[in-house]
């Protein structure tokens, strides 16, 4: 087989993983369905067990209170808890395995196009989604991770989905701007950091939720199925942590270096510099937030989706909407 | 008058006046807040937005132009709003220089009083360690003082700074501090960053940048008058700043993927030139790739981009006087590089009017009912579709000129049939003009539009960024704690020892504290231990 065709056949690769993201996520849907069964069911016979009591208190009627449900529950809830646990199972080894399918897909891609893959907005989405990926895999483990992949697995899906339709471009060389190794390390930096502000945004998002939630004393929904906000908080912090500094060394100070060595100048406020160092100030400013009394939780939240948002925008919004010296995307 | 004054509410509950220099430190204050920072932050993002919406006349003059042209009337407020410049204009810089103020006058501060916190010595021990959030007590057979004298071994062995032993009376505890590296990274991190941007700032007073089209086998000397343009900072002086080089372009190619779908793409553009890098100095040849300008004692020739000249000679009636000849740049008008150029000939009175031919050039030329046009950039079928004009091209009446444009309005264009003049030439070719004269399209050679330019500063400015990331890690890794290891006797005879920390970091998690903690204690446990099979023995 040519390299030519292994860089065509990726694309099928990818499709697959796409798929097998979708069964992943209905997996976990199907999860987080039977769970707030068993809450509400929980909660449900809890209120009958209180009225139950009340009855027997009040001694005024004779007949027992006990609905069907009060009856019912507590079987069901021995039988819906493990197979939420097979389902949740079942989801994290699809995910493990969608995983798998895409990181193979972004190989064949880099192998078949004897460079690294991550040159044209198809390739970079792919890498991007890949670093996504590995890092929800690795927080799967933790108790807050768990509810986190759910998100994840749904983004990912997106982004791969997006990639394989929209932004796909053929296999082919590149064109001689992008014939260096700084391609490999500035844009490879670009891609690590892309991925990790992913996953953060995710977590941000879940934890204003779940603010929110504690904040109106909720015990049942979406938002009091989320693990505690200080948890989640703490858990962004710390991967826009590590996110930060490859941000500013890999697009900004790297990306520096390239720029001073293929167009002669360090910084030229192109469309693309300009976004990147946007991005910057909002993730700079979501530290500060988090170091600034009143302006923990949510409300850093909110600023970390902001960042988020400047990282979208130098992504998508510069490739597609301005004609800047970056124009790589290929669409 | 008096009774009024008298019902006035007393003087001392009127909130009091604020003096300027009250008014300056309440201002300074704000200032220098967080609070203000962020804002600052915030203010510093959105206005760098306008700047990679609306075209910018640094950036790309030309579509400013177009912009203008096409919005006269927006383009006056964008004027008045210095929208064209955002990145020098008056109100981004305010916002960047009251940013850059607020971060000195936040970090200075805060130098000195993390200066006195490194000389200082740890806290000593609180009363109830027990109250701490990570907390662990054991009980041992070592004496109080052999358990101190181990748990120091164990702190240090562990990196921490120790209080000066029995400093003020307590003598019955350790107390040990870790984590100043957060600080001083972070101290480090917002220093360097004054230094980037000064470094940009002055840097950019010495700079230059200057682009100059050679056509392959022509030259050029490094000089202001030889450049097509030319961007300096202020303090830059043409007469001592240029390196006295000039260089000739040997070669230039063009390379594009010729099959497969990405058809068409640049692949590989590489000039060859020889470098005279001081009058009466000898050539040297260097090749110059895209990725890989030339280096010339600090100052950097690029390519920038490329195009076809193609070369005409121009005959009088007697086919023998030449008129002008050789290659003319043309500027390429899409990515197959159709081209567009004129050929401007000045011609003695003895041998008639001036000519001017209006041409584009194709390097692969293809013709259907759209037209003609370029299918491929490389040069496999090129083809002249031009027309020319006659009268006086105004080159001597001192007002300057587009070399790319004809100035038509002492100009005709020739006809023939009724009908404008049209030809098109393949390479060789020779057309006839209606006026007798003569034009033969010779062939062709490439350019390429190289960009000679200075970064001064850029080396600081890098040492900076680097240093700033260094700052920002140690800034967001290491955490700083305070540990503590008490040792009494307790009711029973054995030794209680306390184990207990403190996080001084912001929302760090207690577990890793914790299980420090935990690690100090095992630590000390398994001293003793050893310390216990020592004296057995």
């Amino acid at each position: 087989m040519d390299l030519d065709a292994v860089a065509e056949w990726s694309r099928y690769v990818v499709v697959v993983a796409v798929l097998v993201y979708l069964a992943a996520w209905l997996a976990f849907c199907a999860e987080g369905g039977l769970r707030s069964r068993i809450r509400r069911s929980g909660e449900a016979a809890a209120t009958d067990r209180s009225a139950e009591l009340v009855g027997v208190g009040g001694s005024s009627t004779t007949a027992p209170v006990s609905g069907p449900g009060g009856v019912d529950a507590p079987d069901t809830d021995a039988e819906l808890g493990p197979r939420a646990d097979r389902l949740g199972r079942d989801g994290r080894v699809l995910f493990g395995l969608a995983t798998l399918v895409l990181a193979v897909g972004v190989v064949m891609r880099g192998v078949g196009t004897g460079r690294t893959p991550w040159a044209n907005m198809y390739e970079f989405s792919i890498t991007g989604a890949l670093v996504a990926s590995i890092v929800f895999l690795v927080l799967a483990r933790t108790v807050v991770g768990k509810v986190v992949a759910v998100w994840a697995v749904l983004l990912i899906f997106v982004t791969v989905g997006l990639a394989a339709t929209f932004l796909y471009v053929p296999p082919g060389p590149l064109q001689p701007a992008l014939q260096s190794y700084w391609l490999v390390i500035h844009v490879g930096c670009a891609v690590l950091a892309f991925g990790l502000f992913t996953v953060s945004a995710v977590v941000s998002a879940l934890q204003i939720a779940s603010e929110r939630a504690a904040d109106r004393g909720r015990t049942t929904g979406f938002g009091a199925s989320l693990p505690d906000s200080a948890a989640l908080d703490r858990l962004a912090y710390r991967l826009t942590a590590i996110a930060f500094p490859i941000w500013t060394f890999g697009p900004l100070i790297l990306g520096a270096i390239w720029a001073e060595v293929s167009w002669g100048r360090y910084w030229g406020w192109d469309p693309k510099e300009v976004w990147a160092l946007i991005t910057w100030l909002a993730y700079a400013a979501y530290l500060h937030a988090r170091a600034t009394a009143g302006w923990k939780g949510s409300k850093a939240s909110v600023v970390a989706l902001v960042g988020y948002a400047t990282v979208l925008f130098s992504y998508f919004g510069v490739n597609i909407l301005f004609n800047g010296l970056h124009s790589y995307g290929g669409l | 008058m008096t009774t009024r004054m008298d019902t006035r509410p007393p003087v001392d509950d009127r909130p009091p006046p604020l003096h300027g220099l009250e008014l300056a430190r309440w201002a300074w204050r704000q200032l220098t807040s967080m609070r203000v920072a962020l804002i600052l932050l915030f203010l510093l993002a959105v206005a760098a937005i306008p700047g990679s919406v609306i075209p910018q006349s640094d950036v790309n003059p030309l579509n400013v132009r177009d912009f203008r042209a096409r919005n006269p009337t927006l383009s006056e407020w964008y004027d008045r709003l210095g929208l064209f410049d955002v990145y020098s204009a008056p109100w981004f810089a305010a916002i960047y220089l009251a940013l850059l103020v607020s971060l000195v006058g936040c970090i200075l501060p805060r130098c000195w009083q993390h200066w006195k916190a490194v000389r200082a010595q740890p806290p000593k021990a609180p009363r109830r360690l027990s109250r701490l959030p990570a907390y662990r007590r054991i009980e041992v057979d070592a004496a109080p003082a052999e358990v101190l004298a181990v748990a120091r071994a164990e702190l240090r062995s562990r990196r921490f700074r120790l209080r000066r032993p029995g400093a003020d009376g307590d003598d019955d505890a350790v107390a040990a501090e870790i984590g100043h590296l957060r600080e001083t990274g972070n101290l480090l991190f917002h220093l360097s960053v004054v230094v980037v941007l000064l470094a940009v700032a002055l840097g950019g007073l010495f700079s230059y940048r200057a682009t100059v089209l050679v056509p392959e086998g022509s030259g050029f000397s490094n000089q202001v008058i030889q450049f097509d343009s030319l961007s300096a900072g202020a303090l830059f002086d043409p007469a001592d700043d240029l390196p006295p080089f000039s260089m000739d372009v040997e070669s230039f190619t063009m390379e594009f993927v010729d099959a497969g779908n990405q058809i068409g793409q640049p692949s590989h553009y590489e000039a060859t030139v020889s470098l005279v890098r001081e009058p009466g100095a000898e050539p040297e040849t260097h090749t110059i790739r895209v990725n890989e300008p030339l280096d010339i004692d600090g100052t950097s020739v690029h390519i920038i981009n490329p195009g076809y000249a193609p070369a005409f000679t121009v005959r009088a009636a007697d086919r023998e006087t030449i008129l002008a000849e050789g290659p003319v740049p043309f500027l390429p008008d899409d990515s197959s590089f159709t081209s567009t150029g004129v050929v401007k000939v000045e011609v003695p009175p003895e041998l008639g009017d001036d000519i001017g031919i209006q041409a584009n050039f194709l390097p692969t030329a293809y013709l259907d009912e759209n037209g003609p046009r370029s299918v491929f950039p490389g040069a496999r079928n090129p083809e002249v579709y031009l027309t020319a004009w006659h009268g006086d091209l105004g080159l001597d009446d001192g007002r300057p000129q587009s070399v790319y444009r004809l100035d038509t309005d002492d100009m005709e264009q020739y006809s023939a049939d009724g009908e404008p003049f049209r030809s098109r030439l393949a390479v060789g070719d020779t057309v006839e003009l209606p006026d007798g004269r003569f034009i033969t399209f010779d062939g062709y050679v490439t350019w390429v539009n190289l960009q000679i330019g200075r970064n001064s500063g850029r080396e600081l400015a890098l040492v900076g960024a680097v240093l700033a990331v260094v700052g920002l890690m140690g800034s967001l890794y290491v955490r700083r704690r305070r540990a503590w290891v008490r040792a009494s006797v307790g009711p029973e005879g054995r030794t209680v020892v306390e184990v207990a920390g403190l996080h001084r970091t912001e929302g760090a998690a207690g577990d890793r504290l914790a299980d420090e903690i935990g690690a100090i204690t095992d630590g000390l446990l398994l001293r003793l231990g050893g310390a216990k099979e020592k004296r057995e023995d």
